[in-house]
């Protein structure tokens, strides 16, 4: 009887942490988007924060991009020519760059390096209490110290899927048309023709604005939350990857049924 | 001082190389660097059967794009297929007794309008008619038609 009783104890445990969890972290991100007016006030926190989040990550990016749309050109290449279609293999490499891999790759790459860092500079700040100390100086830490964070994921993240997408077809075209002999104007034209800048171009940009949102508002989250132990800091960081990582598959899946499946 | 300097540059850098990505993606990339519905004048043609022809597919004069399919509806009165095709401006000077027909791509491509300049002095206008024009080829038909012929020559 005492066994039963503790499971059920123990699910209904659970059950409420995870749900106090997400309310915690809703609360969060109602409060970070509630701080806007901190960065038209302080341009320079976002600025700084674009330069951690943006810029650092823009080497690996794109070359990233650049080898993911070689590889895309090779492959393509050789599964297209079986039927005569090697003409086609521009399309094939924008079409699946800017629909998918760009705005998803991006995002996973994005959660590993700059998703990781601020849940460790967050857990970190919070383990050495400086957002106690900025709380004690009446300054609000999730204004001044989250909000910026936020912000920069959000702005960083479509621009570095849109570097990567363009460094995709540049790899692909350096693959298809410099090594195996696509033809150059075949290889730009037929993309040009197939490729739609709403239903393609517009609907990748939606995603990857997506995709910042939840990378970066998972990540401060769980810097936010987690235990102020080394064990509790080192689980944070695991979780932001782990955590980033499904979610972004699996919103990306929703989205592309809402956007491609009529 | 300047090294927040340097960073505002590098930022700015970075914001600048994302946007030059999107038009890039969008210049380069997209359609929108190429012909661009809603510019040039559309013309109507009516086929007894389209076959696979679909919004945005290609109009063609001897093998060189221009223009494309915008519109396809269903006359319930004469029960034929109405295609709007818009023509880029710049080719204002197809004869109005052109000949559209419908072509396929290839064994298994994709199916395209062909127009077979004709001799008129009129050339077509925003609204025009194309009146000559030729269905296309539904392979099921050919083959019915193959083996029917077949199988009189061997009643005969």
């Amino acid at each position: 009887m005492r066994v039963i009783m503790d499971y059920f104890v123990n699910l209904g445990r659970k059950v409420i942490a995870a749900l106090e969890k997400t309310g915690r972290g809703h609360m969060l991100f109602v409060k970070m988007v509630a701080g806007f007016d901190e960065i038209l006030r302080r341009p320079s926190l976002l600025i700084r924060q674009l330069f951690y989040i943006g810029v650092l990550s823009v080497l690996l990016i794109s070359l990233s991009g650049f080898f993911v749309g070689m590889v895309l050109g090779l492959q393509g290449f050789y599964t297209l020519s079986q039927f005569g279609a090697e003409a086609s293999l521009g399309v094939m490499v924008a079409a699946s760059l800017v629909r998918e891999l760009g705005p998803v790759v991006t995002a996973l790459l994005f959660a590993g390096r700059a998703g990781s860092a601020l849940t460790a500079e967050i857990g970190l700040m919070k383990a050495t209490e400086q957002l106690s100390g900025l709380e004690m100086m009446a300054v609000n830490p999730v204004r001044r110290v989250l909000t910026p964070r936020m912000f920069g994921g959000i702005v960083s993240m479509p621009l570095l899927a849109a570097m990567f997408s363009m460094f995709g077809v540049l790899g692909g075209w350096f693959v298809g048309v410099g090594l195996l002999g696509v033809d150059d104007g075949t290889y730009w034209s037929q993309m040009q023709g197939k490729i739609d800048l709403h239903e393609d171009i517009y609907n990748g940009v939606i995603k990857s604005v997506v995709f910042g949102v939840v990378c970066t508002w998972i990540a401060l989250f769980e810097g936010f939350d987690s235990t102020p132990t080394s064990e509790g800091l080192s689980r944070a960081t695991t979780r932001t990857v782990v955590h980033s990582a499904f979610a972004i598959l699996g919103l990306d899946f929703i989205l592309t049924a809402m956007m491609f499946g009529e | 001082m300047t090294q927040s300097r340097n960073l505002e540059f590098m930022v700015g850098i970075f914001v600048a190389a994302g946007i030059v990505a999107l038009f890039f993606l969008a210049l380069q990339v997209s359609n929108l660097g190429t012909v661009s519905a809603g510019e040039g004048y559309n013309v109507e043609a009516r086929f007894d059967n389209i076959g696979g022809i679909k919004v945005k597919a290609p109009v063609t004069m001897a093998g060189v794009k221009v223009g494309q399919v915008t519109g396809i509806t269903f006359d319930k009165e004469t029960f034929e297929a109405v295609v709007t095709l818009n023509i880029d401006g710049q080719y204002d000077q197809i004869p109005d007794d052109t000949f559209a027909k419908i072509f396929t791509a290839g064994l298994l491509g994709e199916q395209y309008i062909g127009l077979d300049a004709g001799g008129s002095d009129l050339y077509l206008e925003e609204g025009g008619r194309l009146q000559l024009t030729q269905s296309a080829l539904v392979l099921e038909e050919v083959i019915g038609q193959f083996l029917f012929s077949k199988a009189q020559e061997g009643a005969e």
